[in-house]
């Protein structure tokens, strides 16, 4: 079996941006184990770089914090995303299935209508 | 955008916030406890479960680290750390620290003040409409280069070019002008009308000349300079449409010129008025034989300088055709404007610049040396923390941040040091100077002078950082460890460090020498053979109005009665009028022939002076054949002459001047004239001008009402100035004076003499400075060298070395380097002096006294700055050094 992928550069803010939009307000450990489910496990995530990741994102707007309470009652801090997170998610998926389609076109064999 | 938000929210993250580091570590526990909760229920023993959680976190500090590093700017967070260390060492070495510091802030504080005074000159556009196509048009004669035009030539230029959208003339005036404490002359100018439409200025008041303005049925009006505005009518804006009475004339003041405006042609000028050109042939503007009009050209898009200038000579070429009689050898000189302007002041700006940039070399190279030296001491410490994992480039920041610290303060020092300096030399330029570089008064502290600064401020950072950079570079590391570091670093600071005194000793040489060459000019300058003696003379211009006394008997009465008043004055030995003072200005010249001669047209160019009788004998000329004027030689008697031996020498070669009869171009009868005597040569022009030769013609023969009251006093002359011009007005109120001065202030404030004499107090005082950071670098190396051989001094004197010899020891090494300073000095400031140039006046570049006094001070400095050191290295007491082991 192969190993496990690493999460290519750049494409983690996307997965972030994702899994808060389809889970709701979620902790960083919630947001780094729901991609590893989401990925079918084939994702080796580093939880170390889920937070800078994160507070770039912050920084740049497209999410916020706040502290909260964990399902199990423990405090944790909780991620949403901002409107602008909203549309940057949107964009760049558009881009991201933009890519793959053109890339899936160059590796799937084409038929030659001549 | 949101790039620059995360950016600005990570600079805040630099100020330390211990809320943020607890949150941070809040929320990796919270994250570590979840995950180990989560393991512990898939069935972990509960130290799996948290090993698990943190070694998929990468580990708690490393996780805490990463994110901390994303919350602000490592790369500024480690600057600011180095800066913080860097503050902190300085702080520790306040005597190197305010050493290093003084020494920035001098060299760079000069050299921007001096930077300050070349950018008003030279590098800001003159404040006038696209200044770059302004150029200066005048008529062109073999001797000289510029000369002025007459009115009639003006006009054909002006018809007859294609290459300039406008023409316009301009002339100096003196005007009386009348006020309730007496008339007074002062400084004006006239104008053709467009003038200021060619130059693009508009009044700030009131209206420009309109076409015709100038034209001689004109009514009187005049427009007013700023100042005089301010001064006389108290910026009155009524002023427009009121009368002002000038050379007796009521004048309808019509505008206000902005206060910006500036013309260093004329520098001074009070009014500005139309020329009234009337062209009859009793006026000069009527002869096209009568040169007194300067000219600018504004030139047409796309037309350059070259092409005006081939236009001006063709035409002036077509016009020596046209008027053989007047026009023969009369070229054409067109120049840029800002050429013509400040031209003249180019040359020494550039040298004080050079000699401003040469000291904050100096400067610079001191403190690059000092830099190095403690570098030295500091091997030990940088050797530690690259053992414990300091990279070799965090190494070289920590040092370049040091002398980035030293840099700034040194600018923030030198650029307060820069303004004080700046608003100092302007003070002490005199009013007169500077009304003749009115562009000088717009020097001050701006964009391109901070730009400057800066440039000079990231040289020098890279002067310091590449020093130490380059030291730590190539040394190892390990040696520093070593106790006792008796590595080959030694030998490394004193190739290196040695080499930077080098330079700064010949550099100080340079310095030296060009302060020498400088002083010795303005020596020579003060001290020409001026053909007459200019001690105890006063001098006071006069212009009596016209209406009363333009007649010739009329203005011979009055000098002659003006002579006798002023003769019974007490303390007056004797007293002359003169139309032109000497040392002023060559020019003013007649074109004279010789009526036993043949003639072919060619202009016999002479200077023209009108002088009494007692002229000579007052300024105390040397006659050297023949005899002066009587004052009774009037226009009843036969015409005669005097000439000055240059004339003699040039026209009568190998004969007798004496009875021979020279007559004006025209062979006007009235003009023809007996020559009496010859004078020896009197400096007519400025101090450092050639002599022409030159015709002196007696007043009484050529009365004006215009002239120059000389007065040989027995007791100081200044103190009779002020009655002077009380008695000229006893005589009549309405005869305006001015420029009431002694001879030997108008020489010492001439222009010429002025020049010479601040750039040699400048770059003598640049030439000090180098001398004393020289030494004081000379001295630095040797202590410092001294002290790393401190040992070897004490094993040789433990072995039987005599103090002597230890004093030989020091005083050849440090020889070497002067020898070598001084004779790369001496090369580079025989290039340097010849770039000077035209600023040497009777020395060559190669003046063996002046270089070999150069050479002497400073071997004689460099020597005392080595024997301090070389003292205490034969003071060392062999025991002790050998015990510091």
């Amino acid at each position: 079996m192969r190993d496990k992928t690493d999460v290519w550069q750049g494409t983690l803010a996307l997965m972030i941006l994702k899994t808060i939009e389809t889970m709701g307000p979620l902790h960083g450990y919630g947001i780094a184990r729901r991609i590893e489910q989401t990925s079918g496990n084939l994702i080796s995530l580093n939880y170390g770089t889920l937070y800078p990741a994160l507070l770039k994102l912050e920084q740049e707007g497209s999410i916020a914090s706040e502290w909260g309470v964990s399902e199990n009652n423990r405090k944790a801090k909780f991620y949403r995303l901002t409107r602008s997170g909203r549309k940057q998610l949107h964009q760049e998926a558009q881009d991201w299935e933009q890519t793959t389609a053109i890339l899936a076109r160059f590796l799937s064999p084409t038929e030659d209508p001549a | 955008m949101k790039r620059l938000r995360a950016w600005m929210l990570r600079l805040t993250g630099l100020f330390p916030n211990p809320q943020r580091h607890q949150e941070i570590a809040d929320e990796i526990e919270s994250h570590v406890q979840m995950h180990t909760e989560d393991n512990l229920r898939s069935g972990m023993t509960p130290e799996q479960a948290r090993r698990d959680a943190i070694l998929k976190l990468g580990g708690v500090e490393s996780a805490k680290q990463a994110y901390r590093e994303r919350s602000t700017l490592p790369y500024l967070e480690t600057f600011l750390q180095d800066l913080r260390f860097a503050i902190r060492q300085h702080a520790k070495n306040p005597g190197f620290t305010c050493t290093a510091i003084l020494m920035l802030a001098l060299g760079l504080g000069i050299s921007v003040a001096i930077f300050g005074f070349v950018d008003a000159a030279l590098l800001k556009p003159l404040p006038y409409r696209e200044p770059s196509r302004l150029v200066n048009v005048t008529e062109r004669i073999a001797m000289i280069p510029r000369a002025r035009l007459s009115y009639l030539d003006y006009l054909d230029w002006r018809k007859l070019n294609t290459v300039f959208s406008s023409m316009d003339v301009f002339t100096g005036d003196g005007l009386a002008l009348s006020t309730p404490t007496g008339t007074q002359l002062v400084a004006g100018t006239r104008v053709s009308d467009g003038f200021f439409r060619t130059l693009g200025v508009t009044p700030m008041l009131g209206r420009d000349f309109y076409a015709g303005e100038d034209s001689p049925g004109a009514p009187p009006t005049v427009m007013l300079s700023y100042a005089t505005w301010q001064k006389r009518f108290g910026g009155n804006r009524e002023v427009i449409g009121q009368t002002v009475t000038l050379n007796q004339a009521a004048n309808t003041i019509i505008g206000v010129l902005p206060q910006n405006f500036q013309f260093a042609p004329t520098g001074g000028a009070e009014f500005w008025a139309p020329l009234h050109a009337s062209a009859t042939s009793s006026s000069c503007e009527g002869r096209r034989s009568c040169h007194n009009l300067d000219g600018i050209g504004r030139l047409k898009e796309g037309a350059s300088v070259q092409a005006a200038l081939a236009e001006a000579t063709t035409i002036a070429r077509q016009l020596e055709l046209q008027y053989p009689d007047t026009n023969q050898g009369q070229g054409a000189s067109v120049m840029l404007l800002s050429e013509m302007i400040v031209g003249g002041v180019r040359p020494i700006l550039l040298v004080l610049l050079g000699g401003a940039g040469l000291l904050l070399l100096i400067a610079c190279l001191n403190v690059a040396s000092l830099l190095l030296v403690r570098s030295e001491s500091r091997k030990r410490e940088m050797a530690v923390r690259s053992a414990l994992g300091a990279s070799r480039g965090r190494l070289i920041l920590q040092f370049v941040t040091e002398g980035l610290v030293l840099i700034a303060g040194g600018t923030v020092l030198g650029m307060a040091f820069a303004e004080w300096a700046m608003q100092l030399l302007a003070r002490l330029i005199p009013a007169d100077m500077l009304a003749e570089m009115p562009y000088l008064q717009d020097s001050g502290i701006n964009l391109h002078v901070m730009a400057f600064a800066g440039a000079i401020a990231l040289l020098a950072a890279a002067l310091f950082s590449i020093t130490p950079a380059l030291r730590l570079a190539m040394t190892e590391m390990r040696e520093g460890l070593a106790e006792g570091g008796r590595g080959s670093a030694g030998t490394l600071w004193r190739r290196f460090g040695a080499n930077l005194v080098v330079v700064e000793l010949a550099i100080a040489v340079v310095l030296l020498a060009g302060a020498g060459l400088l002083s010795k000019s303005f020596y020579r300058l003060l001290h020409i053979d001026l053909g007459f003696q200019p001690d105890h003379l006063a001098t006071l211009q006069i212009a009596a109005p016209d209406s009363t006394y333009a007649k010739d008997d009329q203005a011979v009465a009055l000098a002659r009665q003006v002579i006798s008043r002023i003769s019974s004055l007490p303390g007056v030995q004797s007293v002359a009028l003169g139309s032109v003072l000497p040392v002023s200005f060559n020019g003013n010249t007649t074109w004279i022939r010789f009526p036993d001669r043949p003639y072919h047209g060619e202009h016999n160019e002479v200077n023209e002076r009108d002088v009494s009788s007692e002229y000579f004998t007052t300024i105390k000329a040397r006659l050297l054949r023949g005899r002066y004027f009587a004052d009774a030689e009037d226009a009843s008697k036969p015409g005669v002459v005097v000439i000055n031996q240059t004339l003699a020498r040039q026209y009568f070669p190998g004969q007798d001047p004496l009875g021979k009869k020279i007559v004006h171009y025209d062979l006007d009868p009235k003009s023809m004239r007996e020559i009496i005597g010859i004078v020896d040569d009197i400096k007519e022009g400025p101090l450092d001008s050639e002599i022409w030769p030159a015709v002196y013609y007696p007043l009484n023969q050529a009365p004006t009402p215009y002239f120059t009251l000389v007065v040989r006093t027995s007791q100081a002359e200044q103190s009779i100035l002020p009655t002077l011009v009380s008695t000229i007005h006893q005589i009549d109120p309405n005869i305006g004076t001015s420029d009431e001065a002694t001879m030997t202030q108008r020489i010492n404030d001439s222009q010429t003499a002025y020049l010479h004499r601040s750039s040699a107090w400048l770059v003598g005082g640049f030439a000090s400075l180098a001398l004393l950071l020289g030494a004081v670098g000379l001295y630095g190396v040797i202590a410092y060298s001294v002290s790393q051989r401190t040992r070897e001094i004490g094993v040789r004197m433990a072995l039987g070395a005599q103090r002597g010899s230890v004093y030989r020891l020091i005083l050849t090494e440090a020889g070497w380097l002067t020898a070598g300073g001084i004779t790369i000095g001496l090369g580079c400031s025989l290039v340097a002096a010849s770039l000077m140039g035209k600023l040497l006046f009777g020395v060559h570049a190669w003046d063996v006294s002046t270089l070999a006094a150069v050479v002497m001070v400073l071997a004689a400095s460099a020597l005392l700055a080595s024997y301090v050191p070389a003292h205490r290295a034969a003071s060392v007491n062999p025991l002790e050094a050998l015990r510091a082991e």
